[in-house]
C-alpha cells in the first residue's frame, strides 16, 4: 500500500493515525470519554477493551494515568474531547507530564499524547469554545501541535505518538470533515517542529495556526487577484515553533499578518510577532498585524460567534492595513 | 527504619530543608518490605524515606537533598522529588494528591503489558481530601487495577487536623464507596504493616484489584524543617506522648530484643551511622550542577531546542 492514497476527512485522518500506530506497536493505548463514539467504534472492535479504555468523567486523574502510564513502557494517547476540558487535567499535564523528566534529572521520559478538540464555531458557548493553545505553548516540556490538513493530521499525530515527550495535539472541529487524499504510508510522518510553505509569495507573509488556513488560503486568493502574492505558512507545530521558515519568508516580504484564533493578549500571534520584532525587524517594511480573538468570551449566538474568529475578510481587511 | 531516622537527622544538623518523616518509618518501610525492587512506587512531598525503604542508594539521596550534581535527579528535583527510577520509583509529587493518577496509571500498564508487579501509591491523610483521591481508585476498581494505595494518615495536613478536615475520619472506609477492601493498621508497628500491605499486594498479583490501606502514624516533627509555624495546632502534650511511647523505632528495637537480637541491632546501628556519615560527607564534597544540566533535561527529544549557549 506505499505510496497510494485514500481520500480521507481530517478526522478519518486522526482515527487511521491511531488505528496504525496501535497495530505497529502493542504498547499504543487509547483512553478517553466515550471514545467510541467520536469515530473510533471500529478501533474498539479491532483492538478490545484491554487497549480502548473508556473512562469515567475524571479528566484530571485519567489524563494522570495516561502520564503513569506512559512511565512505565506504554504509548498512551488520551483523548480529552474537548479543549476546555484541558483546564480540569492541567495539574496532570503541566505539573506532571511536563515536569517529571525534567525534576528526575531524565531518568523518566513521557510518551504521552493528549488529543483534543477545538469546538468552536459550533453555537456551543463559552465553556465548550475555547483554543488554549497559549497556555501550554507557555509551558516548557510539552510539544503542542495544530495540524490544519488531513495529511498533515495523520502525519503529525503518528510521530506525536513515537515522540517521546508528552505532546498536547490540537484538532479543529471545524476541519474535521474536510476531506483530501492522504497517503496509506505507514510510516510516512510529519516531522514536529516544522511549518509548512502553503502558497508562495513575495509581497506579504500571511502566518497561519490551526484551523485559520482555509481562511488565510482564501483571502490570499482574492489578493492574488489584485495582483497581490501573499505567501501563505502553516504553523502546523506551535511548540517548537520553526523560527526559521517565518523569518525567511519575512525578510522577503517584510509585511506579515499573523492568524490565530486563541485569545489576543499572550496568543500564538503575540508570540510570533515578539519573534519576528526581535529577530527580523530591520526586514519590516510595515508593523505586524494580529488577526486574534478579542478579549470577550464566547456567545452562544451563531451569528455573533462567528465574526469574533478569523475569516477571509478580516485577513483581507488587516493585509490592507500594510499594503 | 534507621536510615531514614539517621539519614534525616543528618539533614537536620547539616542541611535543613525538607519534610521530614521522623516518626513514621514504620509505615514506611513496613509496606516498602512488601515490595520487589521491580514494583512501582509513587511519593509526596514527603518522601525521604519512600526511596530508602524501596533500597536506593544512599550517596546519591544525600546529594540530591544538598542539590549537588551527583543527586539521583542531579540536584533538579530536590528533597520533595527523591525519584531513583532503578528501585522502581516512578516519580513523588509536591502538589498534594498528584501521584494517585500516576500510581494508577502504572497500575494499568502492569495490567497491558501482563507484568506481575504491583504499584503502591504512598499519599497523607491531606491528599486524601483531593479530586484525584477519588477519580483514580474509582479507576483502579473498575479496571481490577494492581494498586495498592497506601495512607500515612499522620494526623495532621500541614497544621490542619483530620478530625477538622474530613468527615469520616478513618480513611480506609472510604473504600466502600469504590467496592474495594479498606484497612486500618497501627502505623508504628512494621511488622503489622508489613502483613496487611503483603496481603494487599498478593492480591494485586492474584489479578484481585486494589486495597486502601490506612496506617495510623504521626509526625514527630514540624511540616517542613524550613516553616516557622507560629500557632499551637497541637499540644506539647501529645507531641511527648508519641516520641516516648510511639516511636517506631523504639517500639520495634525492643520487640528486636526480646527476640535475643541484641548483637544484630547493635551491628545494624553501626552500620547506619557509617553509611550516613559517608553520605554527609559524599554530599558536601560533590560538585555543584551545571546550567548545561538544566537546558539537557527537558526533553529526551529536543526539536528546534538549542542546548545551553551559555547567555544565563
Amino acid at each position: 500500500m506505499r505510496n497510494s492514497v485514500q481520500k480521507l476527512s481530517y478526522l478519518q485522518a486522526i482515527i487511521e493515525a491511531e488505528r496504525e500506530e496501535m497495530q505497529r506497536d502493542e504498547n499504543v493505548i487509547l483512553m478517553g470519554e466515550d471514545i467510541a463514539v467520536y469515530g473510533a467504534q471500529s478501533l474498539v472492535e479491532e483492538f478490545g477493551e484491554k487497549r480502548m479504555r473508556n473512562t469515567p468523567i475524571s479528566e484530571n486523574s485519567f489524563v494522570g494515568v495516561g502520564v503513569g502510564a506512559a512511565l512505565t513502557g506504554l504509548r498512551p494517547i488520551v483523548d480529552l474531547t474537548i479543549a476546555s476540558f484541558c483546564y480540569l487535567a492541567s495539574d496532570q499535564i503541566i505539573n506532571q507530564a511536563a515536569k517529571l523528566r525534567f525534576m528526575t534529572g531524565a531518568q523518566l521520559k513521557v510518551p504521552l499524547v493528549v488529543r483534543t478538540s477545538t469546538f468552536y464555531n459550533n453555537r456551543t458557548a463559552a465553556q465548550h469554545a475555547d483554543r488554549p493553545y497559549p497556555l501550554f505553548m507557555n509551558t516548557p516540556g510539552l510539544k503542542v501541535l495544530a495540524p490544519a490538513t488531513a495529511s498533515d493530521a495523520k502525519g503529525l499525530l503518528k510521530a506525536a505518538i513515537r515522540d517521546d515527550d508528552p505532546v498536547i495535539f490540537f484538532e479543529d472541529i471545524n476541519l474535521w470533515g474536510k476531506k483530501e487524499d492522504v497517503s496509506t504510508d505507514v510510516d510516512l510522518l510529519v516531522p514536529i517542529g516544522k511549518a509548512a510553505v502553503k502558497r508562495s509569495g513575495s509581497d506579504l507573509t500571511i502566518v497561519s495556526v490551526a484551523g485559520c488556513l482555509p481562511h488565510a488560503l482564501a483571502a490570499a486568493e482574492v489578493l492574488a487577484g489584485e495582483g497581490i502574492n501573499a505567501e501563505v505558512i502553516d504553523l502546523r507545530t506551535i511548540v517548537p515553533m520553526d523560527k526559521e521558515t517565518i523569518l525567511t519568508s519575512v525578510a522577503k516580504t517584510g509585511r506579515l499578518v499573523i492568524v490565530d484564533n486563541s485569545h489576543k493578549v499572550g496568543s500564538v500571534a503575540s508570540e510570533i510577532a515578539a519573534v519576528v520584532s526581535e529577530e527580523a525587524f530591520e526586514s519590516l517594511r510595515k508593523p505586524i498585524q494580529r488577526v486574534a480573538t478579542p478579549q470577550v468570551h464566547i456567545p452562544y449566538n451563531g451569528a455573533l460567534e462567528k465574526r469574533l474568529f478569523a475569516s477571509k475578510d478580516r485577513i483581507l481587511e488587516a493585509v490592507r492595513v500594510i499594503i | 527504619m534507621l536510615l531514614i531516622r539517621r539519614f534525616e537527622e543528618a539533614l537536620i544538623a547539616h542541611n535543613p530543608v525538607g519534610h521530614l518523616s521522623i516518626g513514621q518509618e514504620g509505615a514506611i518501610v513496613g509496606a516498602c518490605m512488601a515490595l520487589r525492587d521491580d514494583d512501582y512506587v509513587t511519593g509526596t512531598h514527603r518522601s525521604h524515606g519512600h526511596p530508602i525503604g524501596k533500597g536506593a542508594d544512599i550517596n546519591p539521596l544525600m546529594a540530591e537533598v544538598f542539590g549537588k550534581k551527583t543527586g539521583i535527579c542531579k540536584g533538579l528535583g530536590g528533597s520533595m522529588h527523591l525519584t531513583d527510577t532503578s528501585r522502581g520509583l516512578i516519580g513523588e509529587s509536591a502538589i498534594v494528591g498528584g501521584g494517585f493518577p500516576i500510581a494508577t496509571g502504572a497500575g494499568l500498564s502492569i495490567q497491558v503489558r501482563e507484568t506481575d508487579q504491583v504499584s503502591l501509591c504512598f499519599f497523607g491523610d491531606g491528599a486524601a481530601n483531593q479530586g484525584t483521591f477519588s477519580e483514580s481508585i474509582n479507576m483502579a476498581a473498575i479496571w481490577k487495577l494492581p494498586v495498592i494505595y497506601f495512607c500515612e494518615n499522620n494526623g495532621y495536613a500541614v497544621t490542619t487536623s483530620v478530625e477538622k478536615s474530613h468527615g469520616q475520619p478513618d480513611i480506609a472506609r472510604r473504600a466502600d464507596g469504590y467496592g474495594i477492601p479498606g484497612i486500618i493498621v497501627d502505623g508504628q508497628d512494621a511488622e503489622a504493616v508489613h502483613a496487611v500491605t503483603q496481603e494487599a499486594v498478593d492480591r494485586a498479583r492474584a489479578g484481585e484489584g486494589p486495597t486502601l490501606i490506612e496506617a495510623k502514624t504521626y509526625r514527630f516533627d514540624e511540616h517542613s524543617n524550613r516553616l516557622a509555624i507560629p500557632i499551637e495546632y497541637r499540644s506539647k502534650e501529645e507531641i511527648e506522648y508519641h516520641r516516648n511511647e510511639r516511636d517506631p523505632i523504639s517500639l520495634y528495637r525492643a520487640t528486636l530484643l526480646s527476640r535475643d537480637l541484641l548483637a544484630d541491632v547493635e551491628r545494624i546501628e553501626q552500620e547506619v551511622a557509617k553509611t550516613i556519615d559517608a553520605a554527609v560527607e559524599f554530599a558536601r564534597e560533590s560538585p555543584e550542577p551545571d546550567m548545561e544540566d538544566v537546558w539537557d533535561c527537558m526533553f529526551s527529544n529536543p526539536i528546534n531546542f538549542p542546548a545551553y549557549e551559555g547567555e544565563l
